[in-house]
């Protein structure tokens, strides 16, 4: 009858407070859930929020844990499986697509060896295609934790970017 | 009296009340604009789009479930664009549903095929790009078919809006939208209580009980085995409805015939069984009124409610009765009074209740319940499954004629009779406690104050000849949620509550006949409440089968056999996560 | 008439956008002083003789918002501040946020006390949180010069301005969905009635502007002289804000008086074409829900009527996106469906799934396998998406391709070998 049933993981005590503190932040409040979480993201190495963090996040708002779960599905810059520490995302968008990233795409994932969704075996690099982060001015570009690097139109420039990511 | 609005509907001038939807008011036009997410008893969602209909002087089509009329309207349901429209999104629905149709639990009740057989939809426009996600069997009640779903929203709203619980939730965006739990984990590791409603607002097969009528009729076909079926009270006022006849008609008669000619070797009343639990309820009732025992006192014949409890509010564990369901205590009696005087051993004996609910599926398998390495309920079917039986061997129910239950325990008073709907149990408790209490005679049997209305609170004070009873009565969980907050607010010191886990009661329950609504479900709390008058007996305590199991069997209310056999307990579930062992 | 304009970007580079006391030296908050010794329906009155239209995509009359936010009854309003900017080849609001946030904030306030709210939302699109810290601060300094807070200026106005963050929703720049959002919740839009302007944010009435509408404020109600109506044409005065990008030289941020043409944007503003080996293939006006406009309606005049007339979209978030031959109709048309294949929210029926076979159809005329049968499924649910959805996403998602159908007819001609099948 019992399908295989993955075993809740356990919050530790150094994210618990790093969230408390998140939540003080935001007041306690839970219609600030959308920020709540997008801070919990940026508080765990891998750029997600694990099961246990969004049930704590959950019960310390008085929200039901379908809520929380709703909300990281729904957007796109919420995440519940691990990411790399550095996600190159790549503007997928026309204004970036005619400027060619197709070719900055296929020239990351040749310099990465990675294919779109993959991470890297040491966790520190994937590569995900998003919609317009409003760089137009400075397509083709991509955005990695936040930062955006625009003009990558060359591989010199490509891997200057990657460079400086550490 | 309402202002009234004229508009027209295909040319044909209507005059409504100010407020109405166009669906409602087509519908007065017998116009039956085609539709899935909406339901007569939800808010609107809006989300299907099959009901969009031309308005004129609008560019755009209009949602007729969502779009209130106003002076003047003239609404277009026939036109080409209005066809187009409406066939056009349900090709898009079937394309990506799962189309094994025969295969299918709700093949015959299933609102998309109704839609496709209503378009004639002989050649769809579109590929099948169905999902193929599996099926989700991770719980003893209910079953998800995501490959079926409709994204209509109405287990979602039923869940969240009615019975307060949100196990189901919306989750991602565009193709991947879907109809999930938290993290997709299984129904019975998130807030649900496996009450089934969403089975019974379910348009298609995404969401439907647990099928066990084969495992039901192969215990039939099993020479060696003694099979034996209680039948809840609010089943004999549900069933006519799947064989067309109208809402609340009492067929008792026909299904107790329809379950002999099935093969149950005994077909028995858990009427019988509800009047026991009033005896032991009541007895614990009038036990902790005197010894000052935990109060209020909380019944605990609803599995959904139970499970609710246990699940969210565990420091109310003391204050449930520790009286068994009727099903608890029918399996109970059947495997060891009944089989004692059968001479049959229980492990021989497989003990099949019919329920209105997906919950007791989930009930008779809680390890409480059983001795000996035996179950006391082995199969529960919903009345749903039941018709499914009564079809299989190609009876006709409303052709039958009437059969009594056997004896002993088929006798069931009029107060286990309204076991099914809610205040019932309140006020069969009633009834009892006070001819127990006072050792006088209840002037009228009727206690109107706790006859409740679905999805409603109500609450009452009753004099126990001198002595005010404060009860309350909540079906819906939203509203035990509600009761539950007044009582740990200290806002209200009720003496007896009464929670159905389902609007209605038992009788709107999730393993109820497809189209119940909250029509239906008043239609059926009359007939109970019919039943009740029509009988002779209508007092748990009178029933004479009832004595003789407490002369030849358990001595008394609350003896230590009945303990044993007719009490049990209740403990915290486990959460998902913990979070204990944080500083 | 000049090519552009410096009005509402008059402040861009004059102040240290993250000092309130730079932005007082050049003259901020004269407005909101003038504003609260005026009837918040006067101010609307300001906004409606300039002819503002809302400058989000929708192009509500701004002064009749006002106006109709004002009559709403309710002891709570709120203001939302939309920078949400989520159509592709946008990214104008960026500047405004970027280089004259107080500018910004002093139009908040002003419609906070014009509409009588007593609070205001930013929602700010998660792609600009870099920029959270300066709006934070810009509000923090305000609370403390006292522009924001109780009794503001003495003028017993109490209002509060909160910043909300995105998460990455397209859908989330819809009124309804932004309102579902700041509540905490998946952005999905509601159905309408009722509408935002009476139960928006919190369920509360509510007055949403973009970032540009509110940053217009107090340069407008500050503009004695009347530049701003003298700009743009009779019967479309003013000026907007045009994000260009694509194959041209300079892509970038604009301000330009109306009536300027798409030619002039794309040929005198952003230095032409990015190659010159490479022709002009066609321009989509006001981002991914926008129509196409072809080479050869390039001198149709930037006005809301003059693109209306053109059957172009009416300005629309002013994205001006231009494309050269490299990319070709279908492959572009892709790119703008791949969007909306990413963005819907999924809830209603057209949206959701007309998307998906769209998309599928749209693989097979890049492919040139398409039957004619497959253009007429193509047109009727592009049709029924733009009829039957529950929001203006799935209502424009098919703007672009139900555009190209009519001007690029060749892209869509079912390939001989395949008629012949």
């Amino acid at each position: 009858m019992k399908p295989f049933t993955q075993a809740a993981e356990t919050l530790d005590q150094e994210l618990a407070e790093k969230i408390d503190g998140i939540l003080a932040a935001h007041g306690g409040d839970p219609t600030q859930l959308v920020g709540i979480l997008l801070d919990v993201e940026a508080a765990v190495e891998r750029h997600y929020i694990p099961e246990s963090a969004a049930y704590y996040v959950s019960e310390k708002l008085g929200v039901k844990p379908t809520q929380v779960y709703d909300v990281i599905s729904f957007y796109s810059a919420l995440h519940d499986k691990p990411r790399a520490k550095f996600t190159l995302e790549v503007c997928n968008s026309a204004p970036c697509r005619v400027k060619d990233s197709d070719t900055l795409l296929a020239t990351l994932k040749r310099l990465l060896n990675l294919e779109v969704g993959e991470v890297t075996y040491d966790g520190r690099f994937s590569i995900e295609k998003v919609p317009c982060f409003g760089a137009c001015d400075v397509s083709p570009a991509v955005r990695v934790n936040g930062v955006v690097y625009g003009h990558l139109d060359s591989e010199e420039r490509i891997l200057d970017m990657l460079q400086q990511l550490n | 009296m309402s202002e009234m609005v004229h508009i027209t509907v295909n040319r044909q001038p209507l005059e409504v009340p100010a407020g109405t939807r166009v669906i409602e008011a087509a519908k007065m036009l017998n116009i039956d604009i085609p539709h899935l997410c909406y339901h007569p008893d939800q808010t609107i969602k809006a989300h299907c789009r099959m009901c969009m209909v031309e308005v004129v002087g609008s560019r755009k089509l209009t949602a007729a479930c969502s779009t209130v009329v106003w002076e003047g309207m003239e609404v277009i349901t026939d036109s080409k664009k209005v066809y187009d429209a409406q066939t056009g999104v349900l090709d898009l629905i079937l394309a990506d549903h799962k189309t094994n149709c025969l295969s299918c639990a709700r093949n015959g009740s299933c609102e998309l095929q109704d839609l496709c057989r209503r378009f004639n939809r002989l050649h769809p426009e579109l590929p099948d790009i169905s999902s193929n996600e599996p099926l989700r069997i991770d719980n003893p009640s209910i079953v998800r078919d995501p490959s079926k779903c409709v994204k209509c929203g109405r287990c979602v709203k039923v869940c969240s809006e009615v019975q307060g619980c949100a196990a189901l939730t919306y989750s991602s965006r565009s193709a991947d939208f879907k109809v999930t739990t938290a993290f997709d984990l299984p129904m019975d590791e998130t807030d649900c209580v496996l009450c089934g409603q969403c089975t019974l607002v379910c348009p298609v097969g995404a969401l439907v009980e647990t099928d066990y009528t084969n495992e039901v009729s192969a215990a039939i076909q099993d020479p060696s085995k003694h099979v034996i079926v209680q039948v809840a009270p609010s089943v004999r006022v549900a069933l006519g409805d799947e064989f067309g006849l109208e809402s609340g008609a009492i067929v008792t008669g026909k299904m107790v015939t329809a379950l002999k000619m099935l093969g149950f070797e005994k077909v028995f009343d858990t009427n019988f069984s509800a009047d026991l639990t009033i005896m032991e309820e009541g007895s614990e009732l009038l036990e902790r009124i005197k010894n000052g025992g935990k109060l209020p006192m909380i019944t605990s014949c609803s599995p959904g409610w139970v499970t609710y409890m246990e699940k969210h509010h565990p420091e109310l564990i003391d204050n449930l009765s520790t009286a068994k369901s009727p099903q608890g205590m029918f399996g109970a009696v059947a495997k060891t009074y009944y089989a004692q005087k059968m001479g049959w051993d229980p492990h021989d004996v497989v003990s099949v209740s019919v329920m209105p609910c997906t919950a007791k599926k989930y009930e008779a398998s809680r390890p409480e319940l059983g001795r000996d390495g035996y179950q006391d309920v082995d199969y529960v079917l919903t009345t749903r499954e039941l018709a499914k039986l009564i079809r299989y061997v190609g009876l006709n129910l409303s052709d039958l004629p009437d059969s009594e239950f056997d004896s002993p325990l088929g006798i069931g008073s009029g107060a286990g009779a309204i076991f099914g709907a809610t205040g019932g149990v309140m006020e069969a408790a009633l009834r009892t406690a006070y001819e127990l209490h006072t050792g006088k005679t209840l002037p009228r049997l009727e206690f109107d104050a706790v006859r409740g209305d679905v999805n409603a609170i109500k609450e009452a004070v009753i004099d126990l000849d001198g002595t005010p009873l404060k009860v309350a009565v909540a079906n819906g969980l939203k509203n035990a949620e509600e009761i539950i907050r007044r009582v740990e607010s200290g806002e209200a010191d009720y003496i007896f509550i009464e929670i159905m886990a389902c609007p209605g009661g038992c009788i709107g329950g999730g393993g109820q006949p497809i189209g119940t609504n909250n029509a239906v479900r008043d239609a059926r709390i009359q007939a109970l409440y019919e039943i009740d008058r029509s009988l002779p007996l209508r007092k748990s305590h009178e029933n004479p089968e009832i004595k003789t199991i407490y002369e030849e069997f358990f001595g008394a209310p609350l003896s230590s056999r009945a303990h044993d056999l007719l009490h049990t307990h209740y403990h915290a579930r486990k959460k998902r996560h913990d979070f204990s062992h944080l500083k | 008439m000049s090519k552009t304009v410096c009005f509402i970007t008059r402040n861009f580079g004059k102040y240290d956008p993250d000092s309130l006391a730079g932005y007082e030296a050049i003259g901020g908050f004269r407005a909101l002083r003038r504003a609260l010794g005026m009837d918040g329906y006067a101010i609307a009155d300001v906004l409606a003789a300039n002819g503002v239209q809302g400058r989000g995509g929708a192009a509500y009359d701004m002064g009749r918002k006002w106006r109709q936010a004002r009559d709403v009854q309710g002891a709570h309003k709120c203001v939302v501040c939309n920078a949400d900017e989520g159509e592709p080849g946008t990214f104008k609001d960026r500047e405004l946020l970027t280089r004259d946030p107080f500018q910004l904030l002093e139009g908040m306030i002003i419609a906070g006390w014009a509409v009588g709210a007593d609070n205001g939302y930013i929602y700010m699109r998660e792609e600009y949180s870099h920029l959270r810290p300066r709006i934070l601060s810009a509000i923090a300094q305000c609370e403390a010069a006292g522009y924001l807070g109780d009794n503001i200026l003495g003028s017993g106005l109490n209002y509060r301005i909160h910043l909300y963050s995105g998460a990455g929703a397209y859908v989330c720049g819809e009124g309804s969905a932004l309102a579902e959002s700041i509540g905490g919740n998946a952005g999905r839009p509601r159905m309408k009635p009722p509408f935002i302007k009476q139960c928006g944010v919190f369920h509360l009435p509510t007055c949403v502007n973009n970032v540009e509408s509110l940053s217009l404020v107090a340069p407008l109600l500050m503009d004695d002289e009347g530049y701003y109506k003298r700009q743009g044409t009779p019967d479309c005065p003013g000026t907007k804000m045009i994000s260009v990008s694509g194959n041209v030289k300079h892509p970038g941020v604009f301000e330009v008086p109306f009536g300027i043409t798409i030619r002039e944007i794309v040929y005198d503003l952003a230095g032409g074409m990015e190659s010159d080996e490479y022709p002009l293939r066609l321009v989509q006006l006001g981002g991914a829900s926008g129509r196409i406009c072809s080479p050869a309606q390039l001198d149709t005049p930037y006005t809301y009527k003059g693109m209306r007339q053109a059957d172009l979209t009416a300005i629309g978030s002013g994205a001006v996106l231009v494309v050269d031959e490299r990319t070709s109709v279908i492959g572009f048309l892709r790119m703008t469906q791949e969007f909306f294949s990413h963005e819907s929210c999924g809830q209603c029926t057209p949206c959701r799934e007309g998307n998906r076979h769209i998309s599928l159809l749209l693989d097979k005329v890049a492919a040139g396998t398409h039957t004619e049968k497959d253009i007429a499924t193509l047109k009727k649910f592009a049709d029924i998406m733009s009829s039957a959805s529950l929001c203006g996403l799935g209502e424009t998602a098919q703007s672009a391709l139900l555009s190209a159908m009519k001007r690029f007819p060749e892209v869509f001609a079912v390939k001989e070998e395949v008629a012949v099948r």
